[in-house]
């Protein structure tokens, strides 16, 4: 899901930049300090799960999982996926700073989108509908970064049309799995501690930070 | 989890204050990225190549990390010139290459080489703490500079509780195979890693209220800039100016 830097035309980094920054204000702003520790940890969590490769017949993939992520963070997405890619890119040199905006945007923007359309179906009482809504989550969430992906690429340079595609084909499979995957984690906390999926919409806790 | 393989070695470069650090990087980055003539990139590379050397960082430790970054760029080197319109200079088969091609993945090439070199010099130099507590004291919102430094803080925790579900995973003779099994057990993973951040989150929150945290993290050390960081930064902002002066002429001449 990473674009590394030096690919993408100053108009795309910039437009980038600039709804990534929106984002992330608009989210800091609303979110309460005490849900700092919070946020933070929750992607930790995700940052080591992102090392999990799944086996898919011969070949795996990486757990991406940024449906879940706006499932459980809200519009804290934002700060959680800026962080972590910042972080990466200091760290193993995927990304960097000048695409760490693109990059943002990529990811957090279908978890917010995920969180507002799926959000309250998946913590419904309905099982069905909320495991259906949870494979949507997971689902569309890749689709939408790869769809996003191969936008960035193809708005910086008409003929990285091949190299989109096949990044963009790429993510087909990788749907599915995160999907099945989102699917089982979120029945699997509605079982073991539902407050997690309360999160984003609980009231902030009495404290006068 | 946290390598930070190439912030333990001391050269000039690992001397400097991060925050001026942290500013020449992103200055560089910005400026590489967007610039698109071949004397400006050139320059911009042999510039971060002279910062990596100044480094003194382990050589085959960073070829590996070189390596990496350049798998994407390879696959721009075999799609690019077959796709980039343009005049027609090798024909292999059905495909032709174009200059045009040749020339944009060269371009790109060398773009992407030197911010990452650059990246390297100045940031993966830095400790991770002080490069928080340095965006900290260049106005970066406190709230994501505290994500920052929790995440540093919680990583290392997450990772191992990561290994110890894994061991205990393998002990049961668990192997991953494609079936729904596999997934099932690995969502369940997933499913206790983000239990036990959410409450380790709670027992950490709980202790800072306890601790009287009222919204700023106290630090010992102060960063303060000395002569050789000025020198050096003197020297970084007129050779940034030699790259933008190779990029834009026409703005000074």
């Amino acid at each position: 899901m990473h674009i590394s830097e030096g690919v993408l035309s100053a108009p795309v980094l910039v437009a980038g930049g600039a709804l990534a920054a929106a984002g992330t204000a608009y989210a800091v702003k609303k979110m309460d300090y005490d849900r700092v520790p919070q946020v933070a940890l929750v992607s930790c969590a995700f940052f080591v799960a992102s090392f999990i490769h799944l086996p898919v017949g011969p070949a795996s993939v990486h757990l991406v999982l940024n449906g879940l992520a706006g499932i459980l963070l809200g519009w804290a997405a934002f700060p959680a996926i800026l962080v972590a890619l910042f972080l990466q890119g200091i760290l193993f040199q995927f990304g960097g700073l000048t695409t760490l905006g693109v990059n943002t945007l990529n990811m957090a923007l279908p978890a917010v989108v995920c969180y507002i359309l799926f959000g309250r179906l998946v913590r419904g009482p309905d099982t069905l509908l909320s495991a259906s809504s949870a494979f949507a989550c997971g689902a569309l969430a890749v689709l939408l970064g790869g769809l996003m992906l191969a936008l960035s690429l193809v708005w910086s340079e008409e003929s990285f049309l091949a190299v989109a595609k096949v990044a963009l084909l790429a993510h087909l499979p990788v749907m599915v799995i995160e999907g099945i995957i989102t699917m089982l984690i979120v029945g699997f906390l509605k079982k073991v501690k539902p407050e997690l999926l309360e999160a984003p919409y609980a009231r902030p806790q009495s404290s006068n930070l | 989890m946290l390598d930070e393989a190439f912030a333990d070695s001391d050269s000039l470069i690992h001397r400097l204050d991060p925050r001026l650090k942290v500013i020449l990087a992103a200055a560089f980055s910005i400026l590489a990225a967007v610039a698109d003539r071949f004397p400006a990139l050139t320059f911009a590379l042999i510039l971060s190549s002279g910062l990596v050397t100044l480094a003194r960082l382990p050589a085959r430790a960073l070829f590996h990390r070189l390596l990496l970054v350049n798998g994407f760029v390879a696959l721009l080197w075999l799609m690019l010139p077959f796709s980039f319109p343009g005049e027609t200079l090798v024909r292999i088969g059905p495909l032709t290459a174009t200059r045009e091609g040749l020339r944009y993945a060269l371009l790109i090439t060398l773009k992407t080489n030197a911010i990452i070199l650059a990246g390297i010099a100045l940031l993966s130099t830095t400790h991770l703490t002080d490069i928080g507590r340095a965006l900290g004291s260049l106005h970066v919102p406190d709230k994501i500079t505290h994500i920052l430094l929790f995440m540093l803080r919680y990583l290392g925790v997450l990772d191992r509780e990561y290994v110890h579900l894994s061991h205990s995973m393998a002990a049961r003779c668990f192997r991953p195979r494609t079936n729904l099994h596999t997934y099932k057990s690995y969502a369940h993973m997933v499913g206790m890693l983000l239990l036990s951040s959410y409450e380790r989150a709670e027992a950490v929150y709980a202790a800072m209220l306890c601790r009287g945290f009222a919204g700023k993290f106290h630090s010992v050390g102060e960063f303060s800039m000395r002569g050789a960081d000025y020198a050096f930064g003197a020297a970084a902002a007129a050779a940034l100016l030699v790259m933008a002066t190779l990029q834009w002429d026409s703005l000074l001449f």
